[in-house]
């Protein structure tokens, strides 16, 4: 297959700034623009927009905006992982040949409508995302002896990874007790445990081998894609305690990049609450079942900054159509050498993982220098 | 048959595929194993608990009924376990969102 690589990329801070989703677009659209000296308008040949918004024919206004007139333009929507499958739906126009440069820009507003799945009725009252993870953080303490103390370290740890990050919504640090001791939403979970809705804007530039070295000195190539859809309803999960969509898509994309799990020297993973990071590094294959926070234990007294190293969704804020992209843009930064103070050291190999509703379905990518 | 305004009622109807036999769930006109058409029975109001949490006072679950069919409902009395026997006492819909009442046996 032909190599599609990242050529650009802008982002806004995360705010709960109450901007119009346009505008939010427009704003990051301007910054990859900024970033980009030798790109031209005519040369990008696809617009696609990742948001949950309700509004219309977004990338058709982006691209009016912004003084585009793109082959091909439309809107991707798939909740929480709408960002990477606007990356992966990119990657296929490249790589089949229908576009050469495709522009790719997720927005999201505090009050987004995506956070809610209204058609999962089998969730009967219980439709806010505080509810699965609620079940997911007692399925998880229980089968593998986990504490609500030990999944605390999880929002210590990104939170105080986002300080590093000028784009994050968290401004400070936290403490265990802190987290504890936050507002308790259930049994089970805690306000500290929650990654924040918030408004926020990223936009990525992918482009063919060759196109690709015309805007950066140091491109950064997707070398591994997997997805997988298992359902849509939070209940037809067969566990509760790991992800399988997760699973499934990781060997995928390991089995395309021709790498393993311990070849990712970096990675940012869908910690939408405390307790998915965990259970998305032992689905992902980091670790053995049950052993996530070990390994999160680890990182954390090291301060090895492998895992989330922006502060992940519960640190940098989660505006849905714009976190995938922020991810990858995190890796990017990390695999060019310049995530400053965030910077992992020797980063060659980075994964990004991000998943929908309560883990039913997961992207995988694996980026490389 | 239409399952939202038999909940409505307070009937937890199900649909059960007229070909292989399948419960589909959720309700749907087509079986989503061969797309023949279902054909509508009562539920059981009898299942068992998957997993729950707590939220204030109230307990919710995941309830297991016929092998087949999850739903989210509310605990009405005591502190459920896995693997619990329950009984659906109530189901209906509150504006757009369906309902259900768990007692524990």
């Amino acid at each position: 297959m032909p190599k599609v690589g990242i050529a650009s990329y802008g982002i806004t801070k995360f705010s709960k700034e109450d901007s119009k989703i346009e505008s939010v677009l427009l704003k990051s659209t301007k910054k990859l623009f900024d970033n980009s000296h030798n790109l031209s308008r005519g040369d990008i040949d696809a617009v696609l927009v990742s948001t949950n918004n309700n509004s219309k024919y977004l990338s058709a206004i982006l691209s009016e905006m912004s003084g585009i007139e793109p082959k091909i333009a439309h809107s991707i929507e798939s909740l929480c992982n709408s960002g990477t499958n606007a990356i992966v739906s990119a990657y296929s126009y490249i790589a089949s040949g229908l576009a050469d440069v495709v522009l790719i820009s997720g927005a999201e507003r505090y009050d987004s409508p995506g956070q809610i799945l209204e058609w999962d009725n089998s969730r009967g009252e219980f439709k806010h995302p505080i509810f699965w993870a609620s079940i997911f953080t007692k399925a998880y303490k229980r089968e593998f002896l986990v504490t609500d103390e030990d999944l605390a370290l999880v929002p210590v740890k990104n939170h105080k990874h986002a300080q590093n990050n000028p784009n994050a919504i968290s401004e400070k640090t936290y403490s265990l007790d802190d987290v504890i001791n936050s507002k308790k939403l259930t049994d089970d979970l805690r306000l500290l445990d929650c990654s924040r809705p918030c408004t926020g804007g990223a936009s990525i530039l992918l482009a063919s081998e060759d196109t690709c070295k015309k805007y950066t000195d140091s491109p950064i190539w997707i070398t591994g894609i997997g997805q997988k859809t298992t359902s849509a309803g939070f209940t037809k999960n067969t566990t509760f305690s790991s992800m399988e969509s997760t699973h499934l898509a990781a060997l995928t994309a390991f089995q395309m990049s021709k790498h393993n799990v311990k070849d990712i020297d970096v990675a940012e993973v869908h910690d939408a609450f405390s307790v998915c990071e965990p259970m998305a590094l032992e689905s992902l294959g980091f670790t053995d079942k049950g052993k996530g926070m070990d390994m999160i234990q680890e990182l954390y007294t090291t301060n090895d900054l492998k895992i989330n190293p922006r502060g992940g969704l519960i640190g940098s804020g989660h505006p849905l159509g714009a976190t995938g992209i922020a991810q990858t843009i995190e890796i990017a930064q990390q695999l060019q050498s310049c995530a400053n103070k965030r910077q992992v050291d020797n980063a060659n190999i980075g994964l990004v993982h991000n998943m929908s509703a309560a883990s039913t379905s997961s992207t995988v990518l694996v980026l490389e220098r | 048959m239409n399952f939202e305004s038999e909940l409505k009622k307070g009937n937890f109807i199900i649909s059960e595929c007229t070909n292989c036999q399948k419960i589909v769930w959720p309700p749907s006109e087509f079986c989503n194993q061969c797309f023949s058409e279902v054909s509508w029975r009562n539920a059981s109001n009898h299942g068992k608990v998957v997993e729950f949490s707590k939220q204030n006072n109230d307990y919710f679950c995941i309830v297991e009924i016929e092998n087949a069919v999850k739903i989210m409902g509310s605990v009405s009395n005591g502190i459920p376990n896995v693997g619990q026997r329950v009984k659906i006492d109530n189901c209906g819909m509150k504006g757009e969102n369906y309902y259900f009442e768990i007692s524990l046996i």
